[in-house]
């Protein structure tokens, strides 16, 4: 069965329509990068996907329900703005994690977290921003969910920073679970995304695999996505 | 190992055909346990799926076998170790002289360049 299934989904603010009728699946086992230019209606799917938000008309399901309290048990969500109190230390945090989410490993976040040379008494508001970044996904990453929803987990690190989140997606990957990342860098992801999905306009344009894009147009997604997109 | 990818073409092939040189020049041994799935995409910082799929294709042309249980190894057949060497040598040749008459050598000047060459090592 299809983890997360968008059957004809319209979402309407007032008269402006963010998605017109789209239809998509998330199977298991799979990176999947959603990639579309500002405002094409990326993070309105993943709002629904995560029961922030409901369609005008269509269905959304996950585990072939609709979103609810059973959804938010399976999907471990990274939102692009964080909600977060930046008063609490690390170590509030991961008891604040491992209060809320019965699959979060606390083992695992305080391995993670060593490597960024942070101390569990550390407040988060004392953190540059590419570390509270890189604190907020490791919390998500180490729930054991089926889907990760990451909405621009890169858009605010350095280089290095990003390498070392990429790291940890790898690192946590399991063929039990899929990735959904939102971003426009796609030169630093795509390496690591098993297929794409298009968006522009509120409409999807393309669901492929990536490896099929570069073999049957020569490109790299990156290149394919700034010619379909070209202002 | 230089794990550098050109995000223009599927990354299992390219994977595929680093490996491939991996074994036949030796880096790779013969009954050589290879790394996991999990090592390799970490060391090389691609998608897993993509590593599964390289070695699928490895283990069909006979570079490698799976020992059940206890993962994925350089093969010990000599002969296609050896037999595709040749072919990719000829294969690289081929390619060299035809960059090679575009400047529309002599046979003979070509030889000496290769020669030439050769010597300069």
């Amino acid at each position: 069965m299809n983890l997360v299934t968008y059957h004809n989904v319209t979402k309407r603010y007032g008269s402006k329509t963010a998605l017109d009728q789209v239809s998509f699946q998330i199977t298991k086992g799979k990176i999947i990068g959603l990639l579309g230019p500002n405002g094409s209606g990326k993070s309105t799917i993943i709002k629904l996907m995560n029961g922030l938000i409901v369609p005008t008309s269509g269905e959304v399901l996950v585990h072939g329900e609709k979103p609810g309290i059973e959804s938010k048990k399976v999907i471990a969500y990274l939102p692009e703005r964080t909600y977060l109190n930046f008063d609490m230390t690390v170590k509030e945090l991961i008891t604040y994690f491992h209060d809320f989410y019965q699959d979060f490993d606390e083992e695992l976040a305080y391995q993670l977290l060593g490597k960024l040379k942070i101390e569990a008494k550390d407040k988060l508001k004392t953190m540059s921003k590419g570390t509270k970044e890189k604190v907020q996904l490791i919390l998500v990453m180490s729930r054991k969910a089926d889907l990760y929803v990451l909405d621009e987990p890169i858009g605010g690190v350095d280089p290095a920073g990003r390498d070392y989140i990429l790291d940890t997606i790898l690192k946590n990957f399991n063929k039990e679970g899929s990735i959904l990342i939102s971003t426009h860098l796609i030169a630093d992801v795509e390496r690591i995304l098993d297929e794409v999905i298009f968006i522009n306009q509120g409409k999807i344009v393309l669901q492929k695999s990536t490896d099929e894009i570069r073999n049957q147009e020569g490109k790299s997604i990156d290149e394919l996505f700034r010619e379909e997109f070209k202002c | 190992m230089n794990w550098i990818f050109d995000n223009d073409k599927p990354i299992y092939k390219q994977l595929v055909e680093k490996l491939e040189l991996a074994i036949i020049t030796g880096k790779y041994q013969p009954d050589e346990k290879l790394p996991s799935v999990r090592e390799f995409a970490m060391e090389m910082k691609v998608n897993p799926n993509t590593v599964q799929k390289a070695l699928q294709e490895l283990e069909q042309l006979g570079f490698i076998y799976t020992v059940r249980t206890n993962g994925k190894f350089v093969t010990h057949d000599k002969k296609l170790i050896v037999s595709y060497r040749n072919q990719l040598a000829k294969e690289k040749v081929t390619t060299f002289l035809e960059d090679i008459k575009l400047l529309g050598l002599t046979k003979e000047e070509i030889l000496n360049y290769v020669k030439d060459g050769s010597e300069l090592k």
